[in-house]
Order: C-alpha cells, then sequence, then structure tokens
C-alpha cells in the first residue's frame, strides 16, 4: 500500500489502469489515502464496499455486530452459506473476510459496538461514513457527530426496501472545482444535515418531488413512534402506516396522492432488498463517495432516488435554499 | 409470478468480464438457478479493478470458469455451465440459442454483438443488450417482431483515416500512433512479407525504390546502434524531406520539420554509449525495458523530444539485443510494454515534426491499444438494470419493457432514465430484410473486395455465402476439396470477369448459415470515386447507416465528443478501425477517442416528457426514421 509515496506504485498503476483513464491519477492517490466508515452490512452496503474496496480507498472499517443468520445472506455475497464457515460470526466479521480479498492493498477491518455509542472523535478518524440499516433518530445523532469535526467527514445514509432505493448525501459545505471546455470553475454546495432536510415542510417542496422520499418519512417515523429498529415492520403493520400518513400529509398541507398507499403497503410488505436494486444503490453510492473523496465529478444533491417500477434514477434537492 | 418465471428460467450469458461479472453474481442472488456462459478470454491484471470474482492468482485462466467457481462459493446449488470458446464457434448455432428463454449480454465488441443480435432473431430468442464506458452506460430489450432488434438503429461504424493522411499529411496525435504502430513498427519488426505503406508519397514515388527497402533490412554485421540512427533519420529525416519536395501538398497546411538524430542527441554521440547504462539487467524478456533501461519511472510524464528520441532508440536497440527472436514475427500488443515504448516515442517525434502536441506514454497506450475507460460502479449499476429487464422478458410484460440509459450528469433529475423501446425498423436489412444495394466498379473490383470490406465488415457475416441467382460465387468454412481451389480462383478475379458475371443489374445473394442471415444486394456499376471520401470504392446503400462521422478531439478536455451523431446509443463498443487503401486492402487497427475523452455525451440529444404516465420520448438526431413507441 502506498502510505508515504507521492507516487502510485507499479502496483497500482498496474491494476488500476483501466479506472485511471477514467479519473486520473491525482484522483487515484487521494483515493488510496481515504477512510471509510461503514454500518450495517446488508446487501446494498455489500455492494457498495466492493465497490469502494476495488476502487483502492486506504481503509474501511465495518460495524455490525449482529450474528449471521440465513435471512441476512439473502442479497449478500460476501456471505459464504456454508454453516461451519459462517456460524457464530457477526456480520461485519463475514463481510471483512470476503472483502480483504477483493484488494489487498486496502485494510478492511471490524469495529464493535453500537453506532450510537460512538463519540465525536470516533468519527474524526474518518473521511467518509455510510450508514444503513439505522433508526431515524441513530441516523440523525451520527450525522450531527459527524458535522462537529472541523474536518469534513462526508456522510451517507442508505436505505432498500422492496425493489425501491433511497440514498442521502451530506458534504456539508463542498467546495471543488471543474474544467468546462478550457476554463476552470469553481463550485460552491451547502449541504443541510439530515434533520434539516426532513425539516423542509412538505407543501414547500415541488410538486413533483419523488414519491418515494415522502413514503419513505412516514416509514421512518412509524418506526420511530413504535419503537422499531430499522427495517422491522411488516404488512400487519399498514394499517397503522396508512393512519400515520393520513396524520402526516394533514399536518404538512401535503394532499394524500402524493404518498399513494399501494407504495407504502409494498414497503412494509417485502422489507428484505432486491439483488439488482442493491446493484443499483451500491453503485451509484460508490460513485458518490469516490467523487467526494477525489474531489472530482458533480456530487449529487441531495437525495437520490430509484424504483424499479418506472426504472427512474431520480435526484432530489431537498434543502431549505431550494424550497 | 416472478420468482416462479426465475426459478425455472434457463439463461444465457456471454462475456464474463466487467458487466459478466456483476450479472452473473446479481443473478445468482436474484434467484436464477440454470445460468450458461460463454466468454474466450483469460483473466489479465488489468481486469481486477472491477472484475472482483477475480483474484490475481487467477490470472491467465479462463474468464467463464473462474467467474463460475466464485459465484458458486455463495450459491452452491445453482446450475452455472462456462463455456470457454469464442460465442461464433459453429457450436453456437440457433439450435444452441433456442435451448434458453433469454440471453444477455456483456460483450465489448460490434462484431459479437451483431452475431448474437443475429442468432437471437433466428432462434427468436430475446435478447438483452447492454454497454458501459468509465461512468456512461445503457441496457436495451430486443424481442423478435415486438422491438427494434439490435441492428435496427446504426451503431457507429469502425473509424477510418485516408492512407495518405498516415503516410504523409497527420495532423492529430492519432494519426501519428497510426502510422508508429501499423507502418513503423510494423515494418521493423513484423512480417516482412506484409504489404506496407511506409514509403507511399503522395506523389507518386520514387526510382529508388530498391535503395529504399534496403535501409530497414539490418546487416548481419552492422552495429545496432548505427542501424538504429539510419532509421531514426530516414524516417524523421529524409523521409520528410522528401514530402516537403512536393509542393503542393503543403500549399495550405503547415509544413513539417525533418528531424535528425544528430541534432537531437549531439552531446550524446560523442560518447559511443550516451548515457544508456548498457548493463542494466532485466528478469526475464517480458520485462525488458527502455523506460528502466533508461531510468525513466513515470509512464504519466511528457517526454521532451530528446527523451522520445532516446526512448525510441533503445527500444529499438533491445528489441534486437534481447529478443532478437521476436524481431520479424511481431505484432503490436499493448501488453508489451518495450512495443507501447517504441510506439509512443516514434509516435511523439513524428509528432514534433508535424508541430502536434506529444502524450505521455499512458494516454499514447490507451490510444494506441484501444482500451476502454472502465470502472465497477456502472458495471455494476448496470448488471442491476439488465437483471430488471431480463425479469420482465421472462414475465412477457412487453409493455414495461425499457431501455435505460446510466447518465454521468443528470438530465432532467434523472442519473437513470428509463425510455420505452421503439418498434421493429421497418427498413432494417437484419431483421425486415430489407434488400440492399452497392455502388462498386465491377471491372476493377475484385470478389474478395466485395467478401471483406462489404460482407464481413459492413454486413458482419462470419462464413458467408456468395450466390449470383442459383451460381455459387464463393462459401466460407468447410468446403467440398474439388471447390477450394475454384472459390480461390473466384476471389482473385474481377467482378466482370466471375464464371457468372457480376455487373450492373445483377442481384447477389448473400448468406450467413450459422447466422441464419440472408441479404439481397442490387449491384450498380460505378467507374469512379472519390480517394478521400469513399476510400473503399464501394458504396453501400439502402440500409439506414450514417455518414462516417466526424473525428474526435484530440485534446482531453473536451467532453464533446460526437463521433455517432444519430445513435442514440451513449456507450461505446471498443472496436478495431481499418484504414482502407485504394489499391490494397490491410487492416490497420486504432481507435477515434482520445484519453480522458469522455464518450458520447448525449445531454442535447435527449429531451424528456416527464408526464404522469411516466413516458419519456426522445428527440434529437434520428436521421428520419419513422418510429412508433410499443404502446
Amino acid at each position: 500500500m502506498d502510505g508515504d509515496g507521492e507516487e502510485l506504485t507499479a502496483q497500482e498503476t498496474a491494476l488500476y489502469d483501466r479506472q485511471i483513464r477514467v479519473w486520473g491519477a491525482d484522483a487515484q492517490r487521494r483515493l488510496s489515502k481515504a477512510h471509510v466508515l461503514v454500518y450495517g452490512m446488508k446487501g446494498t452496503i455489500a455492494e457498495f464496499c466492493k465497490n469502494i474496496v476495488l476502487a483502492g480507498v486506504g481503509s474501511l472499517t465495518l460495524i455490525d455486530d449482529r450474528i449471521a443468520s440465513e435471512e441476512a445472506f439473502s442479497s449478500n455475497f460476501l456471505i459464504p452459506l456454508d454453516e461451519n464457515v459462517y456460524g457464530g460470526k457477526t456480520l461485519a466479521q463475514l463481510c471483512c473476510d470476503s472483502l480483504k480479498d477483493f484488494n489487498p492493498m486496502v485494510r478492511v477491518s471490524v469495529q464493535k459496538g453500537d453506532l450510537s455509542s460512538f463519540d465525536v472523535e470516533f468519527f474524526n478518524n474518518f473521511d467518509v461514513v455510510v450508514v444503513s440499516s439505522c433508526s431515524l433518530p441513530a441516523k440523525k445523532l451520527a450525522n450531527e457527530k459527524c458535522r462537529k469535526i472541523s474536518k469534513r467527514v462526508a456522510f451517507y445514509t442508505v436505505d432498500c426496501r422492496d425493489s425501491c432505493g433511497e440514498i442521502f448525501v451530506d458534504l456539508q459545505d463542498y467546495k471543488y472545482s471543474k474544467k468546462k471546455l478550457e476554463e476552470t470553475i469553481e463550485c460552491h454546495l451547502r449541504y443541510p444535515s439530515f434533520e434539516e432536510a426532513l425539516s423542509v415542510p412538505w407543501r414547500e417542496l415541488p410538486r413533483k418531488t419523488s414519491k418515494l422520499y415522502f413514503a419513505m418519512r412516514v416509514i421512518e417515523k412509524f418506526e420511530e413512534a413504535e419503537g422499531r429498529s430499522a427495517g422491522e415492520v411488516s404488512v400487519a403493520d399498514l394499517p397503522g402506516v396508512l393512519k400515520l400518513k393520513k396524520e402526516l400529509c394533514t399536518e404538512q398541507s401535503l394532499n394524500e396522492s402524493h404518498v399513494p398507499d399501494t407504495l407504502l403497503e409494498r414497503l412494509v410488505t417485502s422489507t428484505l432488498e432486491f439483488p439488482p436494486v442493491c446493484a443499483i444503490i451500491g453503485g451509484i453510492l460508490g460513485q458518490e463517495v469516490i467523487k467526494a473523496i477525489s474531489g472530482k465529478g458533480d456530487p449529487l444533491k441531495n437525495f437520490f432516488f430509484f424504483d424499479a417500477f418506472d426504472g427512474k434514477g431520480i435526484i432530489e434537492n431537498i434543502s431549505n435554499s431550494n424550497a | 409470478m416472478a420468482s416462479e418465471a426465475i426459478k425455472g428460467a434457463k439463461v444465457l450469458m456471454v462475456g464474463a468480464g466487467g458487466i459478466g461479472c456483476e450479472l452473473l453474481k446479481t443473478l445468482a442472488l436474484s434467484g436464477f438457478r440454470d445460468i450458461h456462459i460463454i466468454d474466450m478470454d483469460t483473466i489479465e491484471v488489468s481486469n481486477l479493478n472491477r472484475q472482483f470474482l477475480f483474484r490475481q492468482s487467477h490470472v491467465g485462466q479462463s474468464k467463464a470458469k473462474v467467474a463460475r467457481d466464485a459465484v458458486l462459493k455463495f450459491r452452491p446449488h445453482i446450475n452455472i455451465q462456462p463455456y470457454h470458446a469464442n460465442v461464433k464457434d459453429p457450436e453456437f448455432n440457433v439450435d444452441f440459442f433456442k435451448q434458453f428463454n433469454v440471453v444477455l449480454n456483456g460483450l465489448d465488441n460490434l462484431d459479437a454483438r451483431r452475431h448474437v443480435n443475429r442468432l437471437c432473431l433466428a432462434a427468436d430468442v430475446p435478447l438483452v443488450e447492454s454497454g458501459t464506458t468509465g461512468f456512461l452506460g445503457q441496457v436495451t430489450v430486443h424481442v423478435k417482431g415486438k422491438t427494434e432488434c439490435y441492428e435496427c438503429q446504426p451503431k457507429p461504424a469502425p473509424k477510418t483515416y485516408p492512407v495518405c493522411t498516415i503516410t504523409s499529411t497527420p495532423s492529430k496525435f492519432v494519426h501519428c500512433i497510426v502510422w508508429a504502430k501499423d507502418l513503423l513498427f510494423a515494418k521493423l519488426f513484423g512480417d516482412k512479407n506484409q504489404d506496407n505503406d511506409l514509403n507511399v508519397r503522395s506523389s507518386d514515388a520514387a526510382s529508388s525504390s530498391e535503395n529504399v527497402e534496403d535501409v530497414f533490412v539490418r546487416r548481419n554485421d552492422e552495429d545496432i546502434e548505427q542501424y538504429g540512427k539510419k532509421i531514426f533519420d530516414h524516417v524523421f529525416g529524409y523521409n520528410i524531406e522528401l514530402a516537403l519536395s512536393n509542393e503542393e501538398t503543403w500549399k495550405n497546411r503547415n509544413r513539417p520539420k525533418p528531424i535528425y538524430s544528430k541534432d537531437i542527441l549531439s552531446d550524446e554521440l560523442a560518447q559511443p554509449n550516451g548515457n544508456v547504462d548498457k548493463k542494466c539487467a532485466f528478469d526475464d524478456e517480458f520485462s525488458v525495458s527502455a523506460m528502466k533501461s533508461l531510468g525513466m519511472k513515470n509512464p504519466q510524464d511528457i517526454w521532451s523530444l530528446k527523451e522520445n528520441s532516446r526512448i525510441f532508440l533503445e527500444a529499438l536497440r533491445l528489441f534486437f539485443t534481447h529478443r532478437g527472436k521476436d524481431v520479424g514475427n511481431l505484432t503490436f500488443d499493448k501488453d508489451d510494454q518495450l512495443a507501447v515504448e517504441f510506439v509512443t516515442a516514434a509516435a511523439n517525434i513524428r509528432a514534433a515534426s508535424f508541430g502536434i502536441p506529444p502524450y505521455s506514454l499512458f494516454e499514447a497506450k490507451g490510444i494506441a491499444g484501444n482500451i476502454v475507460h472502465a470502472v465497477a460502479t456502472t458495471n455494476a449499476v448496470i448488471a442491476g438494470l439488465i437483471v430488471i429487464e431480463t425479469i420482465k422478458v421472462l414475465q412477457n410484460d412487453i409493455k414495461s419493457y425499457r431501455m435505460t440509459y446510466c447518465l454521468e450528469h443528470p438530465s432532467r433529475k434523472m442519473l437513470l432514465m428509463p425510455v420505452e423501446p421503439f418498434e421493429p425498423n421497418k427498413s432494417c436489412y437484419v431483421c425486415s430484410e430489407t434488400p440492399l444495394s452497392l455502388e462498386i466498379n465491377t471491372k476493377r473490383a475484385k470478389l474478395k473486395d466485395f467478401v471483406e470490406k462489404i460482407v464481413k465488415a459492413k454486413l458482419g457475416m462470419n462464413l458467408p455465402l456468395i450466390m449470383n441467382s442459383s451460381n455459387l460465387l464463393y462459401e466460407a468454412g468447410d468446403v467440398e476439396d474439388d471447390m477450394v481451389a475454384i472459390y480461390s480462383a473466384n476471389l482473385e478475379k474481377v467482378l466482370a470477369e466471375l464464371p457468372s458475371p457480376v455487373t450492373g443489374g445483377t442481384m447477389l445473394t448473400v448468406e450467413d448459415m450459422q447466422q441464419e442471415f440472408v441479404c439481397n444486394v442490387n449491384i450498380k456499376h460505378r467507374e469512379e470515386f472519390d480517394e478521400e471520401k469513399e476510400p473503399d470504392s464501394m458504396v453501400l446503400s439502402g440500409w439506414t447507416q450514417h455518414v462516417s462521422a466526424p473525428e474526435n478531439k484530440d485534446k482531453p478536455a473536451a467532453n464533446n465528443g460526437a463521433s455517432t451523431s444519430g445513435a442514440s446509443v451513449p456507450a461505446v463498443e471498443s472496436d478495431e478501425i481499418s484504414i482502407v487503401s485504394p489499391t490494397k486492402k490491410r487492416k490497420l487497427t486504432n481507435v477515434p477517442n482520445a484519453p480522458g475523452n469522455e464518450a458520447r455525451n448525449h445531454q442535447d440529444e435527449l429531451q424528456v416528457i416527464d408526464d404522469e404516465d411516466d413516458l419519456v420520448m426522445l428527440e434529437g438526431n434520428m436521421e428520419g426514421f419513422k418510429k412508433r413507441k410499443l404502446s
């Protein structure tokens, strides 16, 4: 691994040749110095981890103390199905063993503990933090801690249910430059925190805002109100969810048609991830993190939604300055 | 039920590379249980940045087989049948294709895609096509009779450059690369019996052609350094002076400058060994390198004229001293470090002569080697989209089929943009059997020209059969002994002089038995052709093929690569390019894209209308198609 040298090693140049042709040697160097933290090792995160390990980040730290079970394997190709191998180990441990294999130049390790238990200093070890399988309070808390650190820590959440997926991006105050024709243009983006984004009144958002945004918020709120962990809902909860939807729409003065019942039904019925969507969301997320680390390319601001039903991958800008 | 359809499906994947690895993984996770996969390649180091099923220890092994083994690790009970073979092999005939519910392509070249397209049409099996380049990608669905076939919309034709541009009047770096690779490298290190345009000049040449041949042949006792400088001075000095003597050529062009080794390396000529460390040892013949020998480490550096000249001479020397047995039978290989060094240096020196800015070895290698830039993330996204379409196809959910484009910059907030497929193109010669017309000089062109340039190159046939009404003029592949000589003779005959003469008004039937594809070509006699615009001296029409596209800009910063106007496919295939000389036909290879140049950027051409029904329409440069959407 190239720790001290400024140049890429011959080994890195050979391995990364095809991607250096995409984003350049400079960007590759920056990647090799970046430290990424990931929480919640389900299918989409497994995809994301594969992508950034292949890309050649400096290090990847995994947090997920859940013990491996059949359910966990459904969309996670990092975990071998042999009980002799997976028995008793945590998801983080199993994924770590597989990921190391993809690129020996990346340091992959496991961190034990609950996300909420880590303090600000812990997050200071990283350049990028990605959380999934995470309750609303935990997401907000992690986001806040990242924002307290003076060096910019990029923060992402990701959530995939049924055949839908959502990515949230917070790059705080982000400056980067890009070439347009012969000129270099300086760009400056200001991102809201997750909490700030969610506080934008629904009626102030553009009429065509993705329905998935509202649907996810309803379910998030339902899980929080019922004290559930992320994804701990089922079709039995549908009446309660629809009731909450009505309340929220009234509160937000939003026409209920923006949050279709059919969509909510899909999201509570199949909480397992859909592998093609894991690949798509994990891919888009991987690209975003690479952009943020390398400082190259327009990062998406600030939500991304995908629904296999219509096949669209949409960027929504949910922030006060926009509304 | 989707899961039932998936469980019972038999799927064929063609390609186990960038898209293939991601696709096989996603198919397995999604519940597919019977997957066949064809790939003729073996694993290389440069694959490992994205083809994640492979490890360093697998380099050299079959992609199809290793991919299968890797996926079985997390889905041990499914059936994956690998074929380490070329999809064009005769075993993969229509009957083979018929056994599958759907075919999924993850290929990297146009030829193979067209071949598979025809087999899928013949077998009536749906095809899901895809491609990626850098951050761009697309997935398209093709069902016979219901949607366009893969060839209904013309795909970019391979780039061609007129021979005189390469031999006499280069204006872009890529011209210098082609000269260095296909002319100089071939002349020095390749098959001596091959025709070579190296000394062709725009004014008809010299009586001294005998002497010219002698220059390139190295005499047994000739000192290698002397030989090297002699070649250098001949191609960069003498040949340029000769070209300058033809005033006409340079009337409206910048004059090139001749370059002689003594002027560039004057301070080194005094010491016979110069700065070269003759004792530089190499581990094996694969690590022989001029850069290493000269202590130059960074392939991203742009070398000075002096450095390029040193590399040129040192690489040439090393070929003879360390790889002598290869000299005389080498073809350029992008993974041959010494060859890449030589070609880079030679191209840069020629570029300097013509006032064209030089490129680094890294960039030159990309151009010379036709390298497609690639990352894992785009392939992963595309694989996900392929599986989604596949499931729709298995359920016959026609109305929901989509062509999906993965963009680098959002268009109307969309990074993933679905579009409804179009109906088949009624004038597609592949799926709608439209006859074609060919303008050709039947008194000058030979049958073999027709076979190579039209039947194989343009029409994409692999093993063609050519008939003039009921008379078989030519047949490729397994042929009876008594016919072999007849067909060979026919190839060399001029069209009008064939046993069954081909003249204006003749209709030829061309067929590929394996692809089960037949095409009728009406012949029109034409005397003259424009050497620059119609270098093949043949014009094929009646088929919606767009005119050769404008050349890309060389500058890496330019993002407007407009080389595929009309095609709505954003991604690029890495294809071979041919230069065709009016008098001889040989294949020279190159690529139009300059380094870092993002391929097709279609933001300007696509306009998305987003209404409640989620229908999206394409507008823009549609070249007179009459299109209607499916529903």
